[in-house]
């Protein structure tokens, strides 16, 4: 196009061919463009402006005010901010249990006997179903007085515990709902890393002696090497994100104990009580911060692992 | 802890096997059956306290009812309005993402790569006021539109990563072939590598389809009132309505998990493949 | 195949936009005018009816009622008031308005009230519809709050019932042991939505400091760690073990069924629950109700009385029908059927109470009372309430962390009064 003028009948062809010429370097920002233009302006912007709003005090209706690191250092002096916090770490610990306990069943239900296909759908049916439902299940199994779990505890201790009412057990209560889809979830991806196990490999193993923990250690997860880090990724993911269960079955109480940052992120911003976008924002920052630090993680083997192929 | 193949053990440990695989299955499927039961439990049972027997007949009216007297119909609805053009939106654009990132070599490429998947892991909240403000501000608040466009755009993340090492695995001769007999690039795309994505494409479909039923926080999010709320949305709020009357909270949970249960029982071979990418390589 | 599929989702997509559409056109008959609001099935059932008197009577006009749950509604206003302005909004009196109004998103009605000479006739709720002298909606229902009691449980516990003036207080801490004795909750509550623990602690602050007092507390004048406000829970402390234990996993509908089935005794609460208590099968003759008992001696009876109310949006679009409506709605008729059906109190003085006991009982409360307080949540501001109900819900449960709890509400007193 930067060539000086040429009669207008050829100008066309010059065109397209000029398009031939260079369809191969510009043809990937075509197909780019939509996906990176929609992700940018609904997902990377938004991360800056959140940063950005967290300077502000701003209750979504009127004026920002410009507060500087106010948000912030009111966090610092938050009881309820801690609390999250507290429940957060809890959260993360605990959901890594996932991973040996897909781990466990994985192993349990990998054998050929018939009927297996259909009972390894049916253990995976957890993942399938919205952590609403889950929660709402959960909240009927802790129900004081005729949940089954209570029932159950009022039958071997003689005393019923409401678990969603009890701030020392009711942030594992949730989490226990929490680890029923994923450890499903886990499972499945152990199930299909078992699948391409290599069979000589455990059979000369076995005849060198090598059986129980040892084999397991030394032979099987080696080979579950890719497996694993998805599960922790997806697991660890998870356990930040942690919200739909929080606010379906606890709605963060009894009087604030069992929120985690993402909850008390949207009750600070959004909910009946409160609407302190800019407070929200810090604590959204937080996580954000938190999350980075593993992410970064993730995209750092995926990087090597891309950069070694 | 790696047990022998079961077809190489005596009979005793196969038959305990096959005896132990079900009990196991039930106590891990016991919340759910627990709620399914309670679903066709009528009313005037959990009055008297039969919260765990059989129950005296089976009320499908509970379904009948909350059919009739709740807008779950019209949330069941909004959900398949918001999700069918989600699925549509992006696997559309990450068709086009993930070929653009697995066939070109440029500079930029792994880095635009590495910010689709780092943009699919961060929490929600951060993306929370300023998307509801944008939301707001297009006009879109509260319409399927709104919501189905943040999903699409979302979900563009983790559909660029499924899709890009898809085409990455696919053979480059074919493609470089075409390119020899100077094959546009847009017609390779849509006559060459499109038809070989099927697989993916399913694959992608049917966990978008699932993530989006699924979704509970932008539903709350982006959406307020019963013409445009989703089912998640739909039962949480219902939820608030039937206190205490566990057997209609429970034929709400249950409807509200059909569809995705549905189909990933049709398209189970798909849905496990598209989990667990990557998982193995 | 995926194709084909597709195909087939478009066209049923298609379809239902086209029935949509006609959907619409047949209604464009008629003026349309949107109402958001958050009844519970009773009064949801009595506005239903109001509605359709209200359409008989403008055959031009469809309202077209939205309905939310209760608690959702709470956060769902602040968003659909910006993005999706219905025509008319439910919402509460008083200080529970004043954000909205500052910020533009009522529509002042005080037209309305001049039209209607709603002055005199809803003369009672005046005061807390006003803001800088302008009214911003119209109350159509207000209702006692009060003790309500189990006769049967009484008597399984071997108490003597209450008088007609109630008990005292001490005779009330007396009686809740022997309740315990018999295995009965002397007071219930579900805090799950925390609300209904700040009925309890309203009572006890307007008993204990009176009125005056109260408003000085809820308006962020004086300091939670004052050393009236541990008067207050130093009252409440002496209840405190007879509560329900797992208030906090409840709803107030599930403790409304353990007064039902006499596992408890007595129930703070608003005249609202009546209908649930009766639909759980209780009646006249085993369902009491009586006063808070005084605490303080001589400090005049205040009692609370929260207003409900419906408002225009500012982003209205239909302004002239939704007057109209609001006009209907604050009729004496309208007030007089709408509230014999919820079992409350109309706010238009000409309206006929009906012939229900609780509503006379609520009517001669509230009438003789010295003063009406909103409610915790109506009376304090949005943010305060919120930590202090989520304090109130911990001191029923850990009574021990009262120091820890009063001074977290006194960080947030500095915080959200002095800006």
């Amino acid at each position: 196009m930067t060539r000086p003028a040429l009669p207008a009948s050829s100008a066309e062809r010059v065109s397209r061919s000029w398009w031939r010429s260079n369809q191969r370097r510009l043809a990937p920002w075509l197909f780019l463009a939509p996906g990176m233009i929609m992700f940018a302006v609904y997902v990377i912007i938004p991360i800056f402006q959140s940063m950005w709003i967290s300077f502000y005090d701003w209750d979504g209706l009127g004026e920002k005010i410009w507060i500087g690191l106010d948000n912030y250092r009111e966090l610092l002096d938050d009881d309820a901010f801690y609390t999250s916090l507290k429940n957060n770490v809890i959260w993360l610990v605990l959901y890594l249990l996932a991973i040996p306990a897909g781990l466990m069943i994985a192993i349990f239900l990998n054998q050929n006997v018939w009927g297996m296909r259909l009972y390894k759908s049916l253990f995976f049916f957890p993942f399938v179903i919205s952590q609403v439902v889950v929660g709402l299940m959960f909240s009927w199994f802790y129900a004081p007085d005729f949940g089954l779990f209570y029932r159950l505890i009022e039958l071997l201790t003689g005393q019923g515990i409401a678990v969603l009412a009890d701030e020392r057990y009711v942030t594992y209560g949730i989490i226990a709902a929490g680890l029923w889809p994923q450890i499903a979830y886990v499972m499945i991806l152990y199930l299909t890393g078992l699948n391409n196990v290599a069979p000589d490999q455990v059979e000369a193993a076995r005849l060198d002696g090598a059986r129980g923990w040892r084999m397991l250690w030394y032979v099987i997860l080696p080979q579950l090497r890719p497996a694993t880090f998805i599960a922790v990724v997806v697991t660890v993911i998870g356990a930040l994100r942690s919200f739909d269960l929080v606010s379906i079955m606890t709605d963060g109480g009894p009087y604030g104990s069992s929120r985690v940052l993402s909850f008390y992120m949207y009750e600070q911003a959004l909910s009946e009580y409160g609407y302190r976008m800019g407070y929200g924002a810090a604590i959204a920052v937080v996580l954000f911060a938190i999350m980075m630090v593993f992410i970064s993680g993730f995209i750092w083997k995926m990087w090597r692992d891309e950069a070694e192929r | 802890m790696f047990p022998t193949p079961i077809e190489k053990t005596g009979p005793a440990i196969r038959i305990s096997y096959q005896v132990a695989v079900p009990i196991a299955l039930f106590i891990w499927l016991l919340p759910l059956l627990g709620v399914a039961l309670t679903s066709v439990r009528p009313a005037s049972d959990l009055a008297q306290g039969n919260y765990f027997g059989m129950p005296s007949y089976l009320a499908f009216d509970n379904y009948l009812e909350i059919f009739r007297n709740t807008p779950i119909g019209r949330y069941l609805l909004n959900s398949l309005i918001v999700t069918i053009p989600t699925v549509i939106g992006a696997v559309a654009l990450s068709c086009m993402t993930g070929f653009a990132l697995g066939i070109y070599r440029f500079r930029s490429n792994l880095l635009i790569f590495f910010l689709f998947v780092a943009g699919n892991f961060v929490p929600f909240q951060i993306l929370m006021v300023p998307v509801r403000d944008l939301t707001l501000k297009m006009g879109v608040y509260n319409t399927w539109y709104g919501l189905a466009a943040f999903h699409i755009a979302f979900q563009t993340g983790f559909c660029t990563l499924f899709m890009r090492n898809f085409i990455r695995a696919l053979p480059v001769e074919l493609i470089e072939a075409a390119r020899v007999e100077g094959v546009s690039e847009i017609r390779i795309f849509w006559h060459i590598v499109l038809p070989l994505m099927r697989p993916a494409i399913a694959a992608l479909a049917v966990l978008v389809f699932t993530f989006i039923w699924n979704d509970f926080f932008w539903a709350t999010v982006l959406t307020n009132s019963q013409d445009s709320q989703p089912i998640t949305a739909g039962l949480s709020s219902l939820n608030g309505q039937w206190v205490a009357q566990w057997h209609l909270v429970s034929a709400g949970s249950i409807l509200a998990a059909l569809p995705p249960v549905a189909m990933f029982f049709l398209m189970q071979r798909h849905f496990i493949a598209g989990l667990t990418l990557g998982a193995v390589k | 195949m995926s194709m084909k599929r597709t195909g087939r989702t478009i066209g049923a997509l298609a379809l239902g936009t086209a029935l949509a559409l006609a959907g619409t056109a047949m209604a464009q008959e008629k003026r349309v005018l949107r109402y958001y609001a958050d009844y519970d099935p009773i009064p949801l059932a009595a506005m239903e009816e109001l509605i359709a008197d209200f359409e008989a009577a403008n055959p031009d006009i469809d309202v077209q009622l939205n309905n939310f749950d209760h608690e959702g509604y709470k956060t769902a206003i602040r968003n659909f008031l910006s993005a999706d302005a219905p025509d008319l909004a439910n919402w509460y009196a008083a200080n529970r308005m004043r954000p909205f109004v500052e910020a533009g998103q009522f529509m002042d009605v005080s037209d309305v009230w001049q039209e209607n000479n709603l002055y005199d006739a809803l003369s009672s709720s005046v005061a807390s519809m006003t803001i800088d002298d302008k009214q911003w909606g119209i109350p159509y229902t207000y209702y006692q709050w009060g003790i309500y009691y189990n006769r049967d449980a009484y008597k399984a516990a071997g108490v003597e019932l209450p008088g007609p003036d109630g008990v005292s207080w001490d005779q009330f801490v007396e009686n809740c042991k022997k309740f315990q004795a018999a295995g009965i909750d002397c007071l219930t509550t579900g805090t799950k939505a925390l609300w209904p623990g700040a009925g309890i602690f309203d009572y006890l602050s307007l008993r204990t400091n009176g009125y005056d007092w109260h408003m000085k507390l809820t308006g962020g004048e004086i300091p939670w760690t004052d050393e009236s406000v541990r008067k207050v829970f130093a009252e409440w402390a002496k209840i405190q073990p007879y509560i329900t234990k797992d208030h906090a996993a409840l709803d107030w509908q599930d403790a409304a069924s353990l007064l039902v089935q006499g596992k408890a005794a007595h129930y703070v609460m608003g005249n609202f629950a009546v209908g649930v208590f009766k639909e759980g099968g209780m009646t006249n003759e085993n369902l009491g109700f009586m006063v808070f008992p005084e605490i303080t001696p001589g400090i005049p009876r205040a009692e609370e009385a929260p207003t409900d109310t419906i408002h225009i949006p500012s982003g209205a679009k239909n302004v002239e029908d939704a007057k109209k409506f609001l006009a209907f709605v604050a009729s004496a008729d309208a007030q007089t059927k709408l509230n014999a059906k919820i079992g409350q109190l109309p706010t238009n003085k000409y309206s006929t109470v009906g012939d229900d006991p609780f509503i006379k009982a609520g009517f001669e409360s509230l009438s003789t009372a010295s003063a009406l307080a909103q409610f915790f949540d109506r009376d304090a501001p949005a943010e305060m309430a919120k930590v202090a109900m989520e304090g109130f819900q911990e001191f029923m449960v850990k009574p021990e962390n009262l120091d820890r709890i009063l001074d977290r509400l006194e960080k947030a007193r500095q915080r959200i009064y002095k800006k």
